[in-house]
């Protein structure tokens, strides 16, 4: 009894033998089976028979959201055998998340995601430590995201996607040692897609911005003047209308009273002109740009991803190069691809230099330099240093003016030794980073 | 357990240097300093450290709504360019693709945006606006129809608006500075 309290309510040591006392027997045996003998497809630093100790002793995992996808994740790996896991959302569990996010109850509504589902695998899943974090991910640094081994993401925004790829390539930079695999699960009604993306080696998720579906956005003289769908009186709503009446107001689509105002002005706007079909849900769905999240879909993903993290860890298999797509209302066959690397991505695209140059030299004679040097060859380059600083900017007039003055400065004046100078130009996929040394 | 960067290809001159201004930041970046501004548009940035959010104005020098100076204001989050730049103008106008509040009607700042498009093919596309109003796709409604059934009387009322008079009983702003 006291064991059991104990775990629901902290994280145990790994070294707590309490919990891994009630390991059940067979615990191991199909883990095992993959584990302890070499096959064909191994790789070559795979040892058989030490599956266990790796996955129990050294592998630390980071899992990003606790939502549809996380739920599942978490699941995969405890019973997969690892032991190690943190998981991080920043979100508290609605009524609606209980239809799939199987490690919510109702008693659990309000709770924060990311705590009930580390205490349901630990209280469920025996030997298994899940630590966990409330909060954004933008309040951790580099440090704590390089205290794993493997990072899985199973997030619903592209903003939080971007955040943490870009933060895993700018670790990786310098550095081959602090190369972070990234996997990330994504799921959109019955659609899916599942990749492993491999800091500044594969292509990385900026890359693959271009391949996001467009958000659905009506021509706003259609929302103004000739609405036919319920949609459009829904947008109307909340687009013209909430900043007319509303007047600086910020509209917050988790606040019932105000998804209930759009609903009304939205469904008076209908009554005019005859359209059906606008509803509360609608509304919701509208504003929120929901679209229904299937447990299905949300169980494939997540072993996808499992699967390639098991296999990365153990080196058991070949993990997957790099991009799976899985489309649930056309067929079964899930289409596999090696996503390219983009040249002009500005995560992993961005060329760097490193230049020697006199102590003495000046803004201006350093823009000559970038432009003469036959390696670099720029046109019109503008410099902004590494804290964000405005070295030169050749345009808009606004910044050429207020810049101009540097460029009689001399350039250790601005930007100290081994410094880095973010240089961009029309001749640059995206940016150039130079890094000075003076002589 | 598998070492990753033993993959890492030996690729010296690939090596890069980390920064720690976002993605999207160094995407405007790139946009404002290869802009190749017209004579007729001038952009100020109130916080000079805060690249997304400015201002721009606009002075046409050709069309209906020469002379006068149109102000409108940009705000770029943090995932442009996958979303794109919010465009309002600050000005009460009269103006067939500009609602009263400012709403600008503008195909790629909604529905056909996409992220190889930049702030440069937005400044064109509201540039284009001024010259050549497009009363099919109207958001001011009553400008649209007076466009399209009375050039003349449109070009009046445009004239009067801009001098911060009424059209129809609705006062406009002065844009004659």
């Amino acid at each position: 009894m006291m064991a059991a309290t104990l775990m629901q309510t902290d994280v145990p040591t790994p070294e707590d033998s309490d919990s891994s006392k009630k390991v059940w027997p067979g615990r191991w045996s199909h883990i095992n089976k993959i584990l302890d003998r070499r096959g064909p497809f191994c790789d070559k630093s795979f040892s058989p028979g030490h599956g266990e100790d790796i996955l129990l002793n050294q592998c630390r995992v980071l899992v990003i959201g606790a939502g549809g996808l996380g739920c599942e994740i978490l699941k995969n790996l405890a019973l997969s055998g690892f032991k190690d896991i943190e998981v991080i959302d920043m979100d508290t569990i609605d009524v609606s998340n209980l239809n799939r996010q199987f490690l919510f109850r109702p008693a659990d509504v309000g709770s924060p995601k990311a705590k009930v589902a580390a205490e349901f695998i630990m209280k469920r899943v025996a030997g298994v430590k899940v630590s966990y974090y409330h909060g954004k991910i933008q309040d951790k640094d580099d440090d704590y995201y390089l205290g794993f081994h493997l990072i899985i993401c199973g997030l619903d925004s592209v903003e939080a996607r971007r955040w943490i790829n870009a933060t895993l390539v700018n670790i990786a930079q310098d550095d081959p040692e602090r190369i972070r695999v990234l996997i990330d699960g994504g799921t959109e009604g019955f659609k899916g897609q599942a990749r492993v993306i491999i800091p500044t080696v594969t292509s990385c998720y900026e890359c693959s911005l271009d391949m996001l579906n467009k958000q659905t956005a009506f021509p706003i003289c259609t929302i103004a003047n000739t609405p036919r769908l319920p949609e459009h009186c829904i947008e109307w709503a909340s687009v013209i209308q909430w900043p007319k009446e509303r007047e600086g107001e910020k509209m917050d689509t988790d606040d019932p009273t105000h998804i209930q105002w759009l609903y009304d002005v939205a469904l008076k706007r209908a009554m005019e002109f005859n359209i059906t079909g606008v509803t509360y849900s609608l509304t919701q769905g509208v504003v929120k740009n929901i679209i229904p999240a299937i447990a299905s879909t949300n169980a494939i993903i997540a072993a996808a991803c499992c699967n390639e993290a098991f296999k990365i860890v153990t080196t058991s298999q070949p993990y997957l190069n790099n991009y799976m797509m899985y489309i649930g209302n056309e067929g079964v066959y899930t289409y596999t691809f090696e996503h390219q690397k983009k040249d002009d991505c500005p995560v992993c695209g961005n060329q760097s230099a490193f230049l020697d140059v006199d102590k003495e030299i000046t803004v201006e004679d350093f823009i000559e330099l970038l432009k003469e040097k036959p390696t670099i060859q720029l046109k019109k380059p503008s410099l902004t240093t590494d804290t964000n600083e405005k070295i030169y900017w050749q345009s808009p007039p606004f910044f050429e003016q207020r810049t101009r003055p540097n460029l009689e400065k001399r350039l250790s004046e601005l930007v100290k030794d081994s410094g880095t100078i973010i240089v961009t130009d029309s001749t640059l996929p995206i940016s150039l980073n130079v890094t000075v040394s003076y002589v | 357990m598998i070492k990753i960067w033993s993959i890492k290809k030996d690729n010296s001159s690939a090596e890069k240097k980390k920064s720690k201004i976002s993605a999207a930041q160094i995407r405007v970046q790139k946009d404002l300093t290869e802009l190749a501004l017209p004579d007729t548009m001038q952009m100020s940035f109130p916080d000079e450290s805060d690249l997304l959010n400015f201002n721009l104005s606009i002075t046409p020098d050709e069309g209906f709504y020469r002379g006068g100076v149109f102000k409108f204001t940009f705000n770029i989050n943090n995932n442009y360019p996958h979303d794109p730049p919010k465009v309002r103008c600050t000005q009460k106008i009269y103006h067939p693709n500009i609602d009263l509040e400012g709403n600008v009607c503008l195909n790629i700042l909604r529905e056909d945006w996409k992220p190889v498009l930049n702030l440069n093919s937005v400044l064109v596309g509201l540039q284009y606006l001024f010259l050549e109003p497009n009363p099919e796709d109207p958001l001011n409604k009553e400008a649209a129809e007076e466009m399209r059934n009375n050039r003349k009387n449109f070009e009046y009322n445009v004239k009067q608006s801009m001098k911060g008079k009424d059209v129809k009983g609705v006062y406009f702003e002065n844009v004659l500075s």
